[in-house]
């Protein structure tokens, strides 16, 4: 149970929507229509595919609970290997969860 | 009303944001019912989804403050789970930044995770929309996925422990961003930045508060830009 006071509740509730609305605006706010270098569009081209594979890495392969588990580890393997053969995150997602909740089921 | 071409991309945004549907409202749900037997009340829970509107972040708060961490430290965890959103508003700024600050505004308080990546792609095959159908495309994923966000979670505090929270909805979410990701690995210089921050996320799982994220994310930037420099230059060279 939360033991915390009910200032405290909402201390963290508007630090962490202020504190995350700024890191959002950060670029979008201040730079805005001003032109961006071309060393760093380059690297920003690469952001989804060096951000959101290091979310899933360690819940996959780290050390949390769920980690190294046979069904999540194939249904991961499954859902990427969709998505590059058929370019498709609609068949990717399907398949990947289906699989997951399919298994999930007949195995309990 | 349907006429502009933005507003058709608005449309066209609604349709590809469908799949994620799926995943996040059971996520919402598990969320509001979790946070109500924690011992949240609705308004506070609503204040969670409504104000910061950032999954992950609000799990991790919600873990943090059943384990009675003092405040500073469940509000600097939670903040250290977003900063990757800062990387997304510098990687979306080109596209969208010549619009006007109000709705810059507003684009940076959706810009979580679905819309970002679903916009990245289609900004990417399609680079000559204009800023309006990029900004009708965006809020076309990122508006009914929010409304879906507050009203799931809404449903899961007030159902609280009629909501199955074991159904493994933990899992989903990885999987959505698999889904999103692999499609991009289409040269060798997006394969090895997705590599290196798969290693490095892992070796650097020591790191507090989740910060290995974002030394990983950041070399992989580099080392994404650098593999694609060296391509052209052996393309040029041959």
């Amino acid at each position: 149970m939360i033991e915390a006071t009910t200032g405290q509740i909402w201390t963290i509730i508007l630090s962490m929507a202020a504190g995350t609305f700024l890191i959002r605006f950060a670029f979008l706010g201040f730079v805005g229509d001003r032109p961006l270098p071309n060393w760093l569009l380059r690297l920003l081209r690469y952001t989804p595919v060096a951000v959101l594979p290091a979310v899933v890495a360690p819940m996959l392969l780290g050390q949390g609970e769920n980690a190294f588990d046979p069904l999540r580890l194939g249904c991961a393997a499954a859902t990427i290997a969709v998505g590059i053969l058929t370019r498709n995150v609609l068949w990717a997602i399907l398949i990947g969860l289906g699989l997951f909740f399919g298994f999930g089921a007949l195995i309990g | 009303m349907f006429k502009s071409p933005a507003s058709r991309q608005f449309l066209i945004g609604i349709k590809d944001g469908l799949p994620f549907h799926i995943v996040l409202w059971p996520f919402a749900a598990i969320f509001g019912a979790i946070a109500t037997q924690a011992g949240l009340n609705i308004v506070e829970v609503m204040g969670f989804s409504v104000l910061v509107i950032a999954g992950s972040a609000q799990l991790a708060a919600l873990q943090l403050m059943t384990e009675n961490a003092p405040t500073v430290i469940v509000i600097a965890t939670a903040l250290a789970v977003n900063l990757r959103m800062g990387m997304y508003s510098a990687s979306i700024t080109p596209h969208i930044g010549k619009s006007s600050l109000l709705t810059r505004a507003f684009a940076a308080y959706m810009l979580y995770d679905q819309p970002y990546a679903l916009s990245t792609i289609k900004f990417e095959k399609e680079p000559d929309l204009s800023v309006s159908e990029k900004l009708g495309y965006f809020f076309g994923v990122a508006i009914p996925l929010g409304i879906g966000w507050y009203a799931l979670t809404f449903t899961g505090a007030v159902l609280g422990e009629k909501i199955p929270t074991d159904l493994g909805v933990d899992f989903a979410v990885p999987i959505t961003f698999l889904a999103v990701v692999s499609p991009m690995l289409k040269t060798l210089a997006h394969l090895a930045a997705a590599l290196t921050s798969v290693v490095l996320v892992l070796a650097l799982s020591f790191m507090p508060f989740g910060s290995g994220l974002l030394v990983a994310a950041a070399v992989a930037l580099v080392v994404g830009a650098q593999v694609e420099i060296w391509m052209e230059h052996r393309k040029a060279a041959s």
